[in-house]
Formats: C-alpha cells, structure tokens, sequence
C-alpha cells in the first residue's frame, strides 16, 4: 500500500513537472543585493506583460558560468535570459552564441549607456548584452588613518604614493594594515587586480602576436611592487584574501586602503555594517604616469541565447530590466542609494543619486578611465581590461594566479613565479593554435 | 589488575569515538552554528557561540521557496531509491544464488563505472536529456540518480544474499515455490534488515548527490542541492545565509539519519559482525 502510495505520488509529481512549462521564460542569474531586489519588483514587469510568467534560477558564480556555458554550447535551450560578464560577451558573440539586442524598444534609450560598459558588450558595433550593474575599481581609504600620517591622497593618486601613504600608516601593533589588496589565486580574483595593475605599469599579457609577456620588464615591475608593498604593508596570510575578506578587514578598520570594486563602496559605507562607514574617502585608482590606470571594467549584464524560442519575450525582460524605468522603480521603492550603478550616464546626471550616493562622482571617472577597446600602454590583440577576451584565459588566468599567489605567499621567488607564467601561457597559446 | 587495565582501556577507547565522531560531525555542527550567526560575525574569524539571531534564515525563507526544493529532493531521493531496488533485487539474487564463472567480473565491471568522474560524461548525458526532453524533468533526474547509484545497491545487495543460506530457497523450491514467490515470500523477509539499509543509504547519497542534481535542473526539478548553490554570492557576505541554507537542506536527511540509525548500522557492518 505504501509503495503503491509512494509511486502514484511519484507519478503525478511527474506529470506536474511536464505541465508547468506554458508561456514562461527562464532567467539564470547570481545571487547578489541587486539581482535579488529585481526579483522582488518583477510584478511590475508581470502587470505590464500578463502573458509572460518568469523562472529565476540563481547559482553560484562558477557554477553558473558552466551551466550556461554547456547549454549555451549545446543550445540545449534551458535560459532564454542569461546573466553574463564582460568576459564572456566578446567571445560569445562572435560564436554566435547570442541573439544581437535590437529590438530593446524606443524608449529603451540605448546612447545612455555609459560608452565604456556598452563598448564592452557590443561586436562589430551591436549590443549583444544590456548591462544591469557596472563596476570599476578605485581606491577606498580612510580618511582619518591619511590625516595621521600627515598626508592628504589625491584625486588620481600614484602607486609610489600608495606605497608611501601605506608605509605610514600600517601600525601592526594596532592591527592596522597600510593596504588590503586580493591574493586569493583566480582568473576574477587575484588576477582581475593584478592584470589591471599591470596596465598601469606598461605591461601586457601578450604582444600584438600572441607571444606571452610575462619575461618583459614591465610584467616585472608590476609583480615586485605588489609583492614588496603587501609583504610591507598587507595583512596577514594576504594570498588568501578575496573581495569578501577584504571587505571584512575594511569594515573592521583593519586596512588604512583598499583598492577593489567600485561596488564596495556602499558596503564600507554602510552604518550598519561597517566601522568606519564615516571616514572612507574615495581615490581613482594609480597609475605610473604611462596614460593607464589600474582599474578594470565590469559588468553583469542580461544576454539572450541563441537557442532560445522564446526571443521577444527574452528581450522584452531585458529591455525592462535594463531601462531608465526600472532604476525609478527601485528609487521609488527602496532610495536611490539603492539603484543598480555604472549602467546609464543619466544616473549620474540625477542631482538625488548624487545626493544619496557621495561615491556616485568617482564611480563614473573610474568607469570612464577604462578602456576594454585600448586597454594597455602598448598595443594589444585582444579586448578587456582586467582579462583576456579568448576562452583560454579562465584556465590560463587561474594557473598563472597561482603562481602569483605563491609568490606573495613567499612559496616562490617573483622571478621563479613569471618564468613559470611565461611557460604556462607560452603552452597555453601554442595549444591554443594562436602561436607556433 | 586485569580489571582496572580493562576499564582503562574502555574509558581511552570511549574517548577516542567521541572524538573521532566529533572531528567527523564538526563540519556539519560548524555550519550549524554559523547559520545562527550574523554576517558580520561569520567572516569575523572562528567562535563557537553565535548570537543566536535568526536573520539569516528570514532572509532564506524570503528569497527563495524551500519547500518546492525539499519537494523535489524527497521525490528525487525515494523515487530513484524504489527504481533502483526493483532492478537491483532481482540481479543481486541472481548473481549470489546463480553465479556463474563471469559473475565477479561483471560485479567489478558495474562497480568500475563509479570509477570515472561525472564531468566526463556531462556532455553526452547533457546531449541525451535534450534530446529526449528529459532536461529539468523529475523523471529523468530520478532515473540518472539510480543509475549513478546502482552498482553500490548491487553490491550491497549482492553482500546481503550472500549470507543467506542457499538451502532455505532450495527447500522452498522443493515444496513448490515459483521464482517469484521464492524471491517475494522467502529472500525477501529474511533479506529486510539488508534491504532497508541499502534504500536508507541509497536516499542519502541520492539526496546529497550535488553534481547531475545542479547540471540537469533548471526550476522545475531542482532540489535541495541548488538551493544551496543559489546563496553562494560573487559579491557581499554570505556565509550566514550559506549556512543557513545549508542546514536547511540536511536537517531532513539528518534527522531521518537519526532515527534509523540502527538500522543503518546494522545493515553497514551485517558482514563484518558474522
């Protein structure tokens, strides 16, 4: 009887699934504050669009970086919206991999879009994917650790005056650190820094033929600055530090500066969580005086597969997901400190953001002084600030920030570290076919 | 003498399985604990005691329905656990009651297909559910984890027969019995206890099975595993909410673990004990 229970349930459990699948689209996203808020305003989208019903799926970074990839390779036609970075835009476009977002709407207002970011997302001068958050990095310091050290950090610092300022005010003794930068080995953790890093002082991955860069004296420099000023001036156990450890050590006052995601912003700044929430002072990030800065270039944007046979529904989402309405609706219903940022150049042309967002200003020059198109001082095959717009760089990016990772951690010399790099990306290329 | 040594030995003996169990169950008490805490006091660096807020588990409960998860892990963890024992009974009896010179090869041959990575056959697997339309749906889900599970339930099964002793179905043959009473009426009641432990070990692994769980489902089908997934954040704190999901998703399987844990610990060690 309990088995005959058991399978019945089964069976209608079954049949259920096959019924649910009517006029719906299906959204794969991560899990961050402003994906979760879109999720909870979409009725405003469901009243508008009765005959659309929407099917979140959220997963984590890496994992739904893989799925998409694998049905989006398969066209397997499981997401007819895909939440996609700037890394994956490029490449994907060009394998046809995404439908081109031409029919957004003519309200929809596409020239708003902060020329950086779309620069980013389009192929041949069309838009493959609309940005809902965009980021830069800059440098985030507390202001009261700058005036005790008798030092006052200028708009558009230098990276000796980092190092300067860092030595000042690390006070070990306090638990206070000079500066937090990542170490944690990955191509979007250590490597998104230390590749943006790199542009400022004049290096590259690869020349304009694909030979790997690491055995220049550029790549050199950069790596030694990072690994002297952390071993001087970081926290502790640095080379397992990410975004989310960093942020910790900020909020509790443990690092005098930081240089991260522009998005930190309204977490250091947050009373609720953070210590010093009064005393963060914002900086773009440095330079070395070669017309680059080190700050990179993201964006989770909302894309429509290829395989989807649910197209206009799909970008019907996308156009309101990504509009000008949208960014009211989330003022209107939760502050303007909380509109997704770094997407639409009005934004920041709205006197009330402004007010409630005192980053808003720096956010949009750190955006600005990117350039995915021209990203280093000497020219270059390939698009992206903080990466390399070509489906090797996940692997290649991840082995060569482990090896960078050792080298803070004090496990390699710096010079044994690039020699490695230089190999590993020398493989990787002639593997790859772009070299012989 | 002999006696004081005795209880020495006991007591160090005692010592050491608590604290085996405790290094084994720490993680899961770990996270347990973490799941009470704030976000804040989660990244802030290892304590035992939590403040005891229960934030992290409004704010799961609000993004995402637990119960439509814990649904499908139920139907997915049972249904693929009955599918598999209808199969697995009737070759374990043939196998320990019918062996032939082959029999232990194809023993190791189904055991040798657990041997390989899952990541190796996601393509084609992947390729097959969207063909067949079987992307998202339970029933596919429900057969891929019995297959992912079959040989172990094969095996375990197999072990249990074994123990059996030939001349009790011999005798039911004698008096008349078919195959299928022999198997229904006679190999079954005496074979239960081993029956019951391999479903009950068969629903957990099938429970916590996170690869083809997270690959193949998109809504429709997913369970528990994919809630979890979805608390993981590329940016902000999340360790709390985690953690929470976390014990959200075993509290079921643990409990269950629990009371019938003598029976599960019977059915793990029949063969040892014997």
């Amino acid at each position: 009887m309990k088995l005959r229970t058991l399978t019945l349930g089964l069976l209608s459990a079954s049949a259920l699934a096959f019924a649910a699948h009517a006029e719906s689209i299906t959204i794969a996203t991560v899990n961050n504050g402003d994906m979760v808020r879109m999720q909870k305003l979409t009725d405003d989208f469901t009243k508008a669009n009765p005959d659309i019903q929407l099917n979140w799926v959220t997963l984590e970074e890496n994992v739904l970086r893989e799925r998409v990839t694998t049905d989006i390779a398969t066209k397997g036609g499981q997401y007819d919206v895909m939440t996609i970075g700037t890394y994956e835009v490029p490449i994907w476009a060009k394998q046809s991999w995404l439908l081109p977002l031409d029919k957004l709407g003519d309200d929809y207002d596409v020239k708003d879009i902060i020329p950086a970011i779309a620069g980013g997302l389009s192929v041949d001068g069309k838009l493959y994917a609309a940005p809902f958050y965009g980021e830069s990095s800059f440098v985030m310091y507390r202001k009261d650790l700058m005036e005790k050290a008798g030092l006052k950090m200028p708009d558009a610092p230098t990276w000796e005056f980092i190092k300067q300022a860092a030595d000042k005010m690390t006070d070990r003794a306090n638990g206070v650190n000079g500066v937090c930068l990542r170490g944690k080995a990955g191509w979007g953790e250590n490597m998104a820094f230390l590749t943006a890093m790199s542009n400022s002082f004049g290096a590259r991955w690869f020349d304009e033929n694909w030979k790997p860069q690491f055995d220049q004296p550029e790549w050199k420099k950069t790596l030694q600055f990072y690994v002297d000023l952390m071993k001087a001036d970081g926290p502790e156990g640095a080379s397992s530090n990410g975004f989310n450890e960093n942020l910790a050590l900020f909020q509790q006052g443990k690092c005098g500066m930081w240089i991260d995601a522009t998005v930190a912003a309204s977490f250091v700044s947050d009373p609720k969580a953070s210590k010093v929430a009064d005393k963060v002072g914002y900086a773009l990030a440095p330079d070395t005086g070669l017309g680059k800065r080190g700050n990179w270039l993201w964006a989770w944007s909302l894309a429509v597969p290829a395989g989807t046979k649910k197209a206009d529904a799909a970008e019907k989402f996308v156009s309101w997901a990504t509009s000008k309405h949208y960014a009211e609706l989330v003022a209107s219903k939760e502050g303007w400190a909380n509109v997704p940022p770094g997407t639409r150049s009005s934004l920041y042309a709205n006197a009330d953001y402004q007010k409630a967002a005192p980053f808003a200003k720096m956010t949009l020059d750190s955006i600005n002084a990117a350039d995915p198109t021209h990203p280093t001082v000497k020219p270059v095959p390939y698009v992206g600030v903080q990466f390399v717009a070509i489906p090797e760089f996940q692997g290649l990016g991840t082995t060569v920030g482990q090896l960078f990772s050792a080298a803070l951690a004090g496990q390699s010399s710096v010079d044994d570290a690039l020699k490695q790099a230089q190999d590993a990306a020398t493989a990787a290329m002639t593997e790859g076919g772009y070299i012989k | 003498m002999a006696r004081a040594v005795t209880t020495q030995h006991k007591t160090i003996a005692t010592a050491a399985a608590w604290i085996v169990a405790l290094l084994i169950f720490f993680p899961i008490l770990y996270t347990i604990i973490t799941s009470f805490k704030s976000e804040q006091e989660a990244i802030q660096g290892f304590a035992l005691i939590p403040s005891g807020t229960m934030e992290s588990y409004a704010e799961v409960q609000a993004q995402s329905g637990y119960f439509k998860f814990f649904l499908n892990s139920v139907i997915l963890s049972v249904g693929s656990t009955l599918l598999a024992i209808l199969i697995a009974v009737p070759a374990a009896w043939s196998m320990a009651f019918s062996p032939t010179k082959r029999t232990k090869d194809i023993l190791m041959w189904m055991l040798s297909t657990k041997m390989m990575p899952a990541v190796a056959v996601l393509f084609p697997i992947y390729l097959i559910f969207r063909d067949s339309g079987l992307l998202d749906s339970r029933i596919g889900l429900t057969v891929m984890l019995m297959l992912i599970n079959l040989p172990i339930v094969v095996w375990m099964l197999y072990t249990y027969f074994r123990e059996i002793p030939g001349e009790i179905l011999e005798a039911a043959r004698m008096d008349g019995a078919s195959l299928w009473n022999e198997i229904i009426y006679v190999l079954t009641p005496m074979a239960v206890p081993g029956i019951a432990s391999t479903m009950l070990l068969n629903i957990i692994l099938a429970w916590n099975e996170a690869f083809w769980t997270i690959r193949l489902t998109t809504t429709n089908a997913a369970p528990l595993t994919a809630f979890i997934s979805s608390f993981s954040s590329p940016q902000g704190l999340f360790w709390a909410k985690l953690s929470a999901a976390s014990t959200l998703a075993i509290a079921p399987i643990l409990i269950m673990g629990w009371f019938s844990q003598k029976q599960l610990v019977r059915g793990l060690t029949f063969g040892a004990v014997k």
